[in-house]
């Protein structure tokens, strides 16, 4: 039992170490060494994926685990976005940013750094979260969706609309670029083992029971308000958080950005992944960012032979082509509602070896 | 130790208990017998929280529980074993029991609770580490009673615990209720298997539309020339 558990230990260890070796190398962190760092592009979609992996996350927290869809994510990105942006904006930046309007007072002095801001625009999100939730998590199905899509516009028109506080349409620029891969992988290492501990709690397990069956779940003596609730809430400090980290990657952001194909895109990662399924979650974030950045290449004039070929929007049409394959083949995403395990992983291996001997 | 007094529960403009009057005695079995839409079924969720009552009193130990929410009738030790079985399915059998338990805090308390639940569905601790939406029907009945048992409750409702099991499985099922009872716990059932039921109670209530129209010892009632003709197809 004992060996187990040490084995086990070792391989996190081992793990973690051959990360933080990855990530200093990519960084351009090993450059005493003579090495790194790697390509800024490629670094960039890094980042993205490692983002993309919390948003995911986090959403797959209410709609995977919990069973309720909710399709508000890019609302709570915004709030998270801006709120931390704003707080770390310099004043001098703020002023040339608020030209056609002077922003309020005394917001325009603020400047804090950005981690305290990041974790502001999480519990701003939060708070948020709850507000919408409290009405809108007593709807079911289709009404939640409805609802918590409404949000997400009216946080978007507000957004366009204070421009004292947003600079409305023309949003914020010169947001300081804090985050590198530390950032980005550190926080969704931390956000995944948090999602991770709560899911696999007694709170988890009855997060799973309310989406199996709420009538049974209630008579367990489940509040199931209450999980519903607590679950959205943290969902939506997560999701802040990723739209604080995402408006740092970017150092602009507007209005425009946190529209409906935003949440589409996060919701295709988790169906792909797989609801309920957090490292089909992990999984589907990197595959989803690395396959949008790729083929960028079919959007170029394409040399056929004689013929060339240009269809601008191509791109979205193959992925578009690829989700529906695998869809097909995977009808509950790549993981369904499992874990990816070393069991699972050496499994295939072990296997394909003891065939080897027994040859 | 349950008392409901002229309890009216409605459908929207649709009123499916009418009045409905009927005491739980401590450590007895007690049966509701009847057609389909006799509110059977209704009253069961009424008592446990699931809807809402129009008028009328549920009295618990003598205490007004009427309209409480679920989760607070689970706290006073009334537990409900719904129809049509309902397990978690994406959980394992040991994961549905522990949640069966959610209420509870005291962990030796749990396990031990657990090892009585395993002892008496000696089939449910072998496959404590199956999904629960692969158990065959028999078993997920046996877990949805080994569920409800593990919040260690004083009066166990159970609705329709026979529907859709095989003729050798409902026997197991009676001779299991009966032995819940003979441990100390105070019984309502709902069954449609009247002869079984009014076999197996102490006492019973026949309800038609909403009211009670019979009640008495099961074993008098299965001896009513009425009770014979119309629940029980004899001519």
């Amino acid at each position: 039992m004992s060996t187990h558990a040490n084995k086990g230990t070792l391989r996190i260890i081992v793990v973690a170490a051959v990360m933080v070796l990855l990530l200093a190398w990519a960084q351009g962190d090993l450059r005493f060494i003579g090495i790194g760092p790697w390509d800024a592009y490629f670094v960039r979609i890094l980042n993205l994926a490692a983002i993309n992996t919390i948003l995911a996350l986090s959403l797959n927290l209410v709609n995977g685990f919990t069973g309720q869809f909710s399709l508000g994510h890019a609302g709570f990105m915004a709030v998270g976005a801006y709120t931390t942006s704003l707080l770390v904006m310099t004043p001098q930046m703020k002023k040339v940013v608020f030209f056609m309007e002077p922003m309020f007072e005394p917001l325009d002095r603020i400047c804090i750094p950005f981690l305290p801001a990041l974790l502001v625009g999480g519990v701003v999100s939060c708070v948020f979260g709850i507000l919408v939730g409290i009405p809108a998590l007593r709807l079911k199905g289709d009404y939640l969706a409805i609802a918590t899509l409404g949000f997400a516009e009216i946080i978007r028109l507000i957004l366009q609309n204070v421009r004292r506080l947003t600079n409305g349409a023309l949003g914020l620029k010169g947001i300081p670029q804090v985050v590198n891969l530390w950032w980005t992988f550190g926080a969704g290492v931390a956000v995944f083992l948090f999602i991770r501990g709560f899911v696999r709690s007694s709170f988890g397990r009855a997060l799973i029971a309310i989406r199996d069956n709420e009538t049974a779940a209630e008579l367990m003596g489940i509040d199931v308000f209450k999980h519903k609730l607590l679950a959205f809430a943290i969902s939506s400090f997560v999701t802040g958080i990723g739209g604080g980290l995402m408006a740092s990657l970017l150092t602009t952001i507007d209005p425009a950005m946190f529209k409906f194909p935003l949440t589409f895109q996060i919701l295709l990662t988790v169906v792909l992944g797989g609801m309920g399924s957090l490292s089909g979650s992990v999984i589907a974030a990197f595959i989803v960012t690395f396959m949008t950045e790729f083929l960028r290449v079919v959007d170029e004039p394409l040399q056929l032979g004689a013929y060339t070929i240009h269809v601008p929007g191509l791109r979205m049409v193959i992925f578009s082509a690829l989700l529906v394959i695998v869809v097909v083949f995977y009808p509950r995403g790549l993981m369904g509602n499992k874990e990816l395990t070393w069991e699972s992983l050496s499994s295939p291996v072990s296997r394909l070896l003891r065939r080897r001997v027994a040859s | 130790m349950l008392e409901l007094r002229d309890l009216r529960v409605s459908y929207g403009a649709i009123e499916a208990v009418k009045g409905l009057s009927l005491s739980v005695p401590k450590g007895k079995i007690v049966a509701l017998v009847g057609a389909n839409g006799a509110g059977k079924s209704t009253t069961l969720r009424a008592i446990s929280g699931l809807i809402k009552a129009k008028s009328g009193k549920i009295l618990f130990e003598g205490k007004d529980i009427t309209n409480w929410p679920a989760q607070k009738v689970v706290r006073l030790g009334i537990s409900m074993v719904p129809e049509g079985r309902r397990v978690f399915p994406d959980l394992t059998v040991y994961e549905n029991l522990l949640l069966g338990a959610f209420t509870r805090t005291d962990k030796a308390a749990i396990a031990r609770d657990l090892e009585a639940v395993y002892q008496l569905f000696p089939r449910l601790k072998e496959r404590r580490g199956q999904l629960a939406g692969t158990l065959s029907g028999g078993e997920q009945q046996m877990l949805a009673v080994g569920r409800a048992l593990m919040s260690d409750p004083v009066l166990l409702m159970m609705d329709e615990p026979s529907l859709g099991l095989a003729p050798v499985l409902v026997q197991e099922i009676f001779a299991l209720i009966k032995r819940i009872n003979e441990s100390g716990k105070t019984i309502l059932l709902i069954e449609q298997n009247a002869r079984a039921a009014l076999e197996l109670c102490d006492y019973a209530y026949v309800l038609e539309t909403g009211v009670v129209a019979l009640e008495g010892p099961g074993k008098e009632l299965l001896r009513d020339d009425r009770v014979r003709k119309v629940y029980l197809g004899e001519q």
